[in-house]
């Protein structure tokens, strides 16, 4: 008996000193690093305009990013809870898999659907004969907002959806049968029923929006920034850490309330009642108007899903070269070149990044990330369903890393690290054990479930059957984890493989991701290189897709990963 | 009032409904009785307007429903699970299909109080629907939907949901209840005790078609099919032959009918012999329609001894109004006028 309480000691020390290691000692550091400024120097060093304009944008483009997203996610939601159509089940799942595309693959997918070189503005320069693109829809809100909804909608669709389908039909068709009309039957009874995980999907999905980095970096140019991204350049670019570390500070105030409020929603006082039919909700339409509407939220979905990707796919197999001095003329033709040079190992130019080893580092640092996340997250996991009185006071500071953006992070961790032994040693540790603690939150949520959902008789019958602690784990628990935990493995490959904001900060020239290459190739002119960005977006695609389809097919129904 | 006319219903694409027609006169309580999916619950759907029919029609007061929508028909339904809207109060719940039918607050204010006081909850005005119990909820439900004043009252299962306690108590409030409202009622069920205790008329669905239509008594007495009587829980049955008008035979041996059967000589049939109806060891008024019988089992039920009876290979039930013992050989035999050969 002493032996085991020792072991649980043990179980909940090492990812606590983990945590408060890595994640709160950079924290800590941010927030020193804007007081003791303060105290030195006064308010000097900033001016209000500074905080005010990101700040006031942020809200602003979240704000709208919310709202477009909730206008196509919301009918999107009804469709595949109440209508029953061919190619349901596909649109459906590809409609979830945008959450978890890295953001530099959406940015570089939405490149080549509206930049200057995408797909539209090719068409316009063919069909009208013209040597410019004529558009610029890039470094714009529009771009922000688009590349907003591609991504949350697929939250929406998954919570607001899943109540859908479990709002038991009676409510509606009682309403109509007591004198509602169809539009009194949803506001007076299904809307005020599906309200709470409205509002709790829509700050979720704020959240995300308010967050955003690697979208708005690469989307949004020099003009549109918003907090993250002026933390960014200002840590990285004008060297003025006091003014991110303010600016951090700002954004995690404002994280944790939203997170606070977002989790007060989690629990509707009539959402058991109201949420537990059984009943077949899906139907194929009936009526022509129901038709029109399949059809049209059909259509409208494959072009915000599919257009993307497929315009990112297509456009790195194909080469448009402009021919020197003739208008409108061009070279184009399929091409597997992009794909070649990514593993020609060429030199030259400073800003030169090598494709090739950035593939590698990615892979080393996912595998890394995946062993170190998983195995403590299962530690945390473990200590916080042990745990009795004490778990009111851990389970917040296990929690936490959730609200803090990877952008922080970032930042802490340069604050903190920069110095040996954790610049000189030979390998960067640092980038797999941030990505880590971007994964930790995610694989606890996963795990914590399944732990759980042991019964503790089960345990006790081996234990009497005599099994040592150590067998009763080996033979009871992980039998029964095992699912979770490959769940718990994909996704903090897929994580760290596709993650850009703390990378952006730590990753150097010696030691690039494949999101920090992407993001320098296809800020950089020339057609290979921006064919090279394709190339490895596209694989990185295909990567993420086939993580996340992985995770969706072993996943048990109920887990919630927000 | 209420007629439906030839409704063909198909479900997942196969039929559910094949040409389903009745009536519904006024103030008359019709029990639509039938095993869970034989698409009862559906029939009231359609008449509710909550499905539309694959074909044909439903009349009231002889003007065309089919394509009326449901919040113009007034109808009333109950559902099985009741469908309280678990967001709103006891008060509130009654109060909505008044309100949704623009009647004046003060008018809805009295209904719903009258209402209340008609089910002996005014104490539970303004308690969410969440926290009562289950016979609570029945009661509400009722209530709810009797509140707008419906032409015609339509209950999906009401006593489904509940223990046996409970329903045999709410069976005899909710027989007083649809009584005194007056009203035309449907009311679907799949328990017999239940229609036989309310139904002025009953009618029996099987396999997409009304089988049978009429009084309770009639239908206890002249079930229309073997799976009326099988469905009803009305006796033994024993695969038998017609072959002269009054004398069937079977594996027991032959049994001579009182009454000449419609069905034609040299078909199948089913010979019902009724558990009640049984002679036990006396004097049979036509020796062919005893048998000897070894006791299985018997078991004291209060007025009578419940016997299982082993005739050759064949178990049958029987009623005995003095103790057997287990074991014991003995002879049980049918009148002649207790019988009835019926189709399969």
């Amino acid at each position: 008996m002493k032996r085991s309480r020792s072991l649980t000691w043990l179980l909940w020390l090492i990812p606590l000193v983990f945590l408060l290691y890595f994640f709160y000692q950079p924290l800590l550091a941010i927030f020193r690093q804007v007081f003791s400024e303060r105290f030195n120097q006064g308010w000097q060093f900033f001016s209000w305009d500074q905080i005010s304009r990101p700040l006031l944008f942020t809200f602003w483009q979240a704000f709208l990013s919310t709202l477009l997203t909730l206008l196509i996610g919301l009918p999107a939601a009804y469709l595949f809870s109440r209508f029953e159509f061919t190619g349901r089940k596909t649109l459906h799942t590809l409609s979830l898999l945008p959450f978890i595309l890295p953001t530099v693959v959406v940015a570089t997918a939405f490149n080549t659907l509206i930049g200057p070189r995408g797909w539209l503005n090719l068409i316009l320069m063919d069909m009208l004969n013209l040597s410019n693109p004529p558009l610029n829809l890039l470094n714009s809100l529009p771009a922000i907002l688009l590349a907003h909804v591609f991504y949350n909608t697929s939250i929406v669709i998954r919570m607001v959806g899943n109540s859908l389908t479990r709002l038991n039909p009676h409510f509606d068709e009682a309403a109509r049968v007591l004198n509602a009309k169809p539009w009194q039957a949803f506001r007076e009874v299904s809307l005020p029923l599906l309200m709470p995980t409205i509002l709790g999907a829509s700050l979720l999905v704020f959240l995300f929006d308010f967050t955003s980095f690697g979208v708005v970096l690469m989307l949004g140019g020099p003009q549109y920034a918003t907090l993250e991204v002026e933390i960014y350049t200002q840590a990285m670019n004008r060297f003025n850490l006091p003014m991110a570390g303010l600016l951090s500070v700002i954004q995690l105030v404002v994280t944790l309330l939203i997170t606070l409020a977002q989790n007060r929603l989690k629990n509707p006082r009539f959402g058991k009642a109201a949420l537990s039919s059984e009943q077949k909700t899906r139907q194929r339409p009936a009526n022509r108007r129901q038709k029109l509407f399949v059809i049209l939220m059909c259509l409208l979905l494959v072009i915000l899903f599919v257009s993307p990707i497929l315009s990112l796919v297509s456009r790195s197999l194909v080469t448009f070269e402009a021919a020197r001095g003739e208008r409108g003329e061009f070279e184009t033709g399929f091409t597997t070149r992009y794909y070649s040079e990514l593993f020609i190992n060429r030199s030259g130019s400073i800003f030169y990044a090598n494709p090739l080893a950035a593939i590698r580092n990615s892979l080393v640092y996912s595998v890394l990330t995946m062993l170190i996340a998983t195995s403590m997250g299962l530690l945390t996991a473990y200590a916080l369903s042990r745990l009795g009185s004490l778990r009111r006071w851990l389970e917040p500071i296990f929690m936490l890393p959730l609200g803090a953006s990877a952008v922080i992070l970032g930042l802490g961790f340069l604050l903190t690290f920069n110095r040996p032994p954790w610049t000189s040693g030979p390998f960067p540790i640092l980038i797999p054990i941030a990505h880590s603690l971007i994964a930790l939150p995610f694989v606890v949520r996963t795990i914590m479930p399944a732990i759980q959902g042991i019964p503790n008789s089960l345990r006790e019958a081996a234990r009497v059957m005599g099994a040592k602690p150590w067998k009763v784990i080996r033979e009871i628990d992980l039998p029964i984890l095992l699912r979770a935990l490959i769940v718990s493995l994909a996704f903090s490959f897929t994580i760290s493989l596709g993650e850009f904001g703390a990378s952006s900060f730590l990753a150097n020239a010696r030691t690039p991701t494949i999101p920090v290459t992407i993001f320098r190739y296809i800020s950089q002119p020339g057609a290979l290189n921006y064919g090279q960005a394709l190339a490895m977006s596209t694989l990185l695609l295909i990567t993420s897709a086939a993580g996340s389809l992985l995770i969706e097919k072993i996943r048990l129904p109920g887990e919630e990963l927000f | 009032m209420l007629r439906v006319e030839d409704i063909y219903k198909d479900y997942d694409g196969k039929p559910l409904l094949k040409g389903i027609t009745f009536e519904v006169q006024e103030g008359e309580l019709v029990c639509l009785l039938g095993s869970s999916g034989s698409g009862k619950s559906t029939m009231l759907r359609i008449i509710a307007g909550l499905e539309e029919p694959k074909s044909g029609k439903v009349y009231w007061n002889g003007e065309d429903y089919t394509q009326k929508p449901t919040h113009e028909r007034g109808f009333g339904l109950m559902f099985q699970d009741y469908a309280l809207f678990p967001h709103r109060s006891v008060a509130e719940n009654i109060a909505f299909g008044l309100r949704m039918a623009g009647r004046s607050r003060s008018e809805i204010d009295s209904l719903v109080e009258k209402a209340l006081a008609s089910i002996r909850m005014q104490d539970f005005a303004d308690r969410p629907v969440t926290e009562l119990s289950g016979g609570e909820q029945q009661r509400v439900a009722l209530a709810r939907a009797l509140a707008p004043d419906p032409h015609l009252l339509m209950l999906d299962e009401p006593l489904g949901a509940l223990d046996h306690n409970l329903r045999t108590e709410l069976l005899k409030e909710l027989r007083k209840r649809l009584h005194d409202s007056q009203k035309p009622v449907i009311y679907v069920t799949h328990d017999q005790e239940e229609a036989f205790a309310l139904a002025d008329r009953l009618l029996l669905l099987h396999e997409g078609l009304l089988v049978q239509e009429g009084s309770p008594e009639t239908v206890f007495n002249q079930p229309a099919n073997a799976w009326v009587a099988s469905f009803l829980g009305l006796g033994n049955l024993v695969p038998a032959k017609l072959v002269s008008p009054n004398l069937v035979e079977t594996d027991l041996g032959q049994f001579k009918l009182a009454t000449s059967s419609d069905i034609e000589i040299g078909s199948d049939c089913m010979l019902l012999l009724r558990p009640e109806d049984a002679i036990v060891d006396g004097k049979a008024t036509d020796s062919s329609n005893y048998l000897p019988a070894t006791v299985r089992d018997s078991v004291f039920m209060g007025e009578y001894f419940r016997l299982e009876v082993m005739v050759g290979q064949t178990l049958l039930q029987v009623h005995s109004p003095h103790p057997v013992s287990i074991g014991e050989t003995i002879s049980i035999g049918w009148s002649e006028s207790a019988l009835q050969c019926l189709p399969e």
